[in-house]
């Protein structure tokens, strides 16, 4: 299988120092295609939880999550593009908005279901929450007002149901 | 039994509770204190002083390849800890267990560019298993234990312990090795139990092969399944070939042994590889050099890959059958599953191809030169078959060595296959030597080589190393040479070699010597040095020769080089 597909996958890894150091090293010198990566806290004290984005073939997915759980440090791993997740990205985006357009660029916002989260004489901040492709929508459609600034986070994701036990991965599951 | 020690104390303790006699290092102002502690335990462990820690890190894996149990080298901060990274690289590629423990600038002093400062966890990160900075003392402990416990485990390697110099001063109360757990949630270990479906799917295709292969890797021998690999082979009689780092894991001698394969390997070991229908390996890692270019090799065979590392699984090629597990419960539970077949076609096809190799074989060829082909068989011949551990460099000693002496003992070839290290072979020997005591250890190495780290020579003085050293002397760059020969139109830049005296190095440093030149000599030369108390150096003046089978970097397996037939003019390509 050569076709390139886009991956969102979820990795635990204990929270010690220079963990993250282990996988941005392992990402690079492997030449992984690494899209996005959000690192936060989990419900469990002492355990991180990774989102990242990645693309590449079959194999090359199957290698990053493989090489990713001999990390000693990463305590899970799993693939849920295929899952029913929710995958989430938060935007800031700094719009130009003098007098003649602000008008426009809140209607916009609220057509895109954002948020004004801060006003200047000439400028909006819009908060967006959401899937990839209605933030890029919503860029999109505020670039014509003149973009300042831009801040997005890179997805997180969870699943819809709870969480497979590791019997339940089977032996081809990553995450032995 | 808990007790009140300072850090230096749990290094040592630590070291001696896991099982280690022997360590190689050399002391510095971060590690002082942990050197000043050891006069303590100078009669549970023995600490080799090494000229330079690369040597430190070498011997460390040559004790762990001969022994199987971990090595140990220890360093001071910044240049010292940097000069062990040669020896981890090494050891990483490999998968050599090696714990390494070096001393860090104190951590008021840490990430101000102190004297002697460098980032060691940084730099040790990509070549090492894993790795750990210890601030805390209470951390010091826990970090060498789980230190040794993932060297040894799974797929083994070197992990490194950089330990702040405070930590060593700083005493501990309540300190009990046993007591410590090894607490890792994200890192399974050994003795994996292969999915039985995968072993069922695997007997199903070795069973329906007419013309199996199997490629051994070291995990046979990590594993100790070389006994289970023989009956495999024999119940099914399927050839079997071995990786560069494989051979000592399936005897050379064997009817069924077709040696070894790849960039250097034996040429009837590739044409079966890229003839055969099913590929069988076990704990090898199917890299680069083994498999030449990657879509073409073994274009007609279905692949079952036995590893311990899922992460080997379709790294390098496409795997139909994948069985993620420790080599010998897969093998034991993969064997009743095998039917009792001949394959008396294939086996004749192969028994041709060896009869071809054999006519153009060099040793076949009238000759008085000195070549490294026939050195290397008459040490054979003279440790009764190969009773012995040769170390060597990296070059075209090496290859001849794996061409021609007829390993059959497990771990007999110590060699750097993965990163390549010229300057390997004397350090490792020592470490080799030291761990396995009386046996009988030789280096083979080439004049380039061997004088990158031959100030080890005075380790083995001050140590008494009994090691026996042959210098394959071509005066160049031999390998390099080769490949200028062959696709540079011999333009030789930078491969010459103006030699010293290696006899005279050799007495230099309190230890017998000899030059041979001559085929004749050989023999003698090579009894004087098994009859000499301690060590004995050889050099070995030769001239320059080509290494054949050879397969351009890059190109498939199908299109080796060959030594001409002996007929036709042998000095042109
Ligand atoms: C540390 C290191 N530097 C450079 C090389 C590249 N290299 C591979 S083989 C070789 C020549 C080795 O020459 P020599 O030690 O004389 O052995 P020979 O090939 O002649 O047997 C060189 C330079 C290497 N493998 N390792």
């Amino acid at each position: 299988m050569k076709f390139n597909s886009k991956h969102t996958i979820i990795a635990w890894m204990e929270d010690k120092p220079g963990v993250l150091n282990r996988v941005a090293g392992l990402f690079r010198r492997r030449n992984f295609n690494i899209e996005s990566l959000t690192v936060g806290h989990s419900e469990t004290p002492g355990i991180s939880r990774m989102t990242f984005v990645a693309s590449g073939s079959q194999r090359e997915l199957s290698q990053i999550q493989t090489q990713l759980d001999k990390l000693i440090n990463i305590t899970r791993i799993q693939d849920v593009t295929d899952e029913p997740a929710l995958v989430r990205e938060l935007a800031l985006i700094k719009v130009e908005a003098t007098g003649e357009n602000r008008h426009e660029v809140v209607q916009m916002a609220e057509l895109h279901r954002a948020e004004i989260v801060d006003v200047t004489i000439d400028s909006l901040v819009v908060q967006i929450v959401g899937r990839e492709d209605r933030v890029n929508a919503l860029v999109e459609n505020l670039r014509h007002f003149g973009i300042i600034e831009m801040v997005r986070t890179g997805a997180v994701a969870m699943t819809r149901s709870r969480l497979k036990t590791v019997e339940e991965f089977g032996s081809n599951g990553t995450n032995q | 039994m808990s007790r009140t020690v300072f850090g230096a104390q749990i290094i040592w303790e630590a070291l001696i509770a896991e099982g280690v006699d022997v360590c190689f290092g050399m002391p510095g102002g971060a590690i002082l204190p942990t050197y000043d502690a050891l006069a303590k335990y100078e009669y549970q462990i023995h600490h080799v002083l090494v000229t330079h820690e690369q040597g430190a890190s070498h011997m460390a894996d040559g004790y762990a390849r001969a022994t199987g149990r971990v090595g140990v080298c220890i360093a001071t901060s910044g240049p010292g800890a940097i000069n062990l990274m040669t020896g981890l690289a090494t050891a990483q590629m490999d998968s050599v267990p090696i714990v390494a423990i070096t001393g860090q600038v104190p951590v008021s002093l840490l990430g101000k560019d102190g004297f002697q400062e460098a980032d060691i966890q940084g730099v040790s990160l990509p070549i090492t298993k894993h790795n750990y900075l210890v601030t805390n003392i209470e951390e010091l402990g826990p970090a060498i234990k789980e230190a040794f416990y993932i060297a040894r485990t799974g797929r083994p390697g070197p992990v490194l312990v950089d330990v702040t110099k405070d930590v060593q001063q700083t005493l501990m109360e309540g300190f009990d090795y046993d007591a410590i757990e090894v607490n890792l949630p994200g890192y399974i270990s050994n003795k994996m139990e292969a999915d039985p479906k995968d072993i069922a799917r695997a007997a199903r295709l070795i069973n329906e092969s007419e013309r199996p292969v199997i490629v051994a890797g070291q995990g046979v021998s990590i594993a100790h399944a070389e006994a289970e690999l023989r009956v495999l082979a024999e119940k099914a009689n399927i050839p079997v070939a071995t990786s560069l780092l494989g051979i000592g894991t399936f005897p050379t001698t064997h009817p069924l042994s077709i040696s070894w394969g790849g960039m250097h390997g034996e040429a009837y070991c590739n044409h079966a590889l890229q003839e055969c229908d099913v590929l069988i390996a076990v704990g090898a890692r199917l890299d680069d050099r083994l498999t030449g270019k990657f879509d073409t090799f073994a274009p007609k065979a279905r692949i079952v890959h036995f590893d311990i590392d899922p992460a080997e699984m379709g790294k390098n090629l496409t795997i139909d059958t994948p069985v993620v597990g420790d080599a010998l419960l897969s093998l034991r539970s993969l064997l009743p599953q095998i039917e009792s077949t001949s394959h008396p076609d294939w086996l004749e096809q192969i028994e041709e191809w060896k009869r071809d190799s054999k006519e153009i074989d060099i040793l076949e060829q009238e000759t008085d030169d000195l070549n490294a082909p026939f050195i290397v068989r008459s040490l054979w011949h003279m440790t009764n078959g190969g009773d012995a551990t040769i170390v060597t460099d990296v070059g075209q000693h090496q290859m001849w060595e794996a061409q021609y002496f007829n390993h059959t003992k497990k771990r007999s070839l110590l060699t750097s296959g993965g990163l390549g290290t010229m300057g390997y072979a004397l350090p490792a020997a020592i470490g080799a030597q030291m761990g396995l005591k009386s046996e009988e250890v030789w280096v083979m190495a080439g004049d380039g080589g061997f004088q990158m780290t031959m100030i080890e020579l005075k380790t083995v003085r001050e140590q008494n190393v009994p090691v026996k050293i042959t210098i394959i002397n071509n005066s160049f760059l031999g390998m390099v040479q080769q490949w200028q020969d062959v696709f540079y139109e011999k333009r030789y830049s930078g491969t010459p070699l103006m030699n010293p005296d290696f006899v005279k190095i050799a007495e230099a440093y309190g230890i017998p010597a000899r030059m041979v030149d001559k085929k004749e000599d050989v023999e003698d030369a090579i009894r004087e040095a098994q009859e000499t108390d301690g060590p004995f150096l050889i050099e070995f003046r030769v001239p320059t020769e080509h290494v054949y089978p050879m397969v351009p970097a890059g190109k498939s397996n199908s299109e080796m080089i060959r030594r001409k037939r002996p007929l036709l003019p042998t000095d042109e390509e």
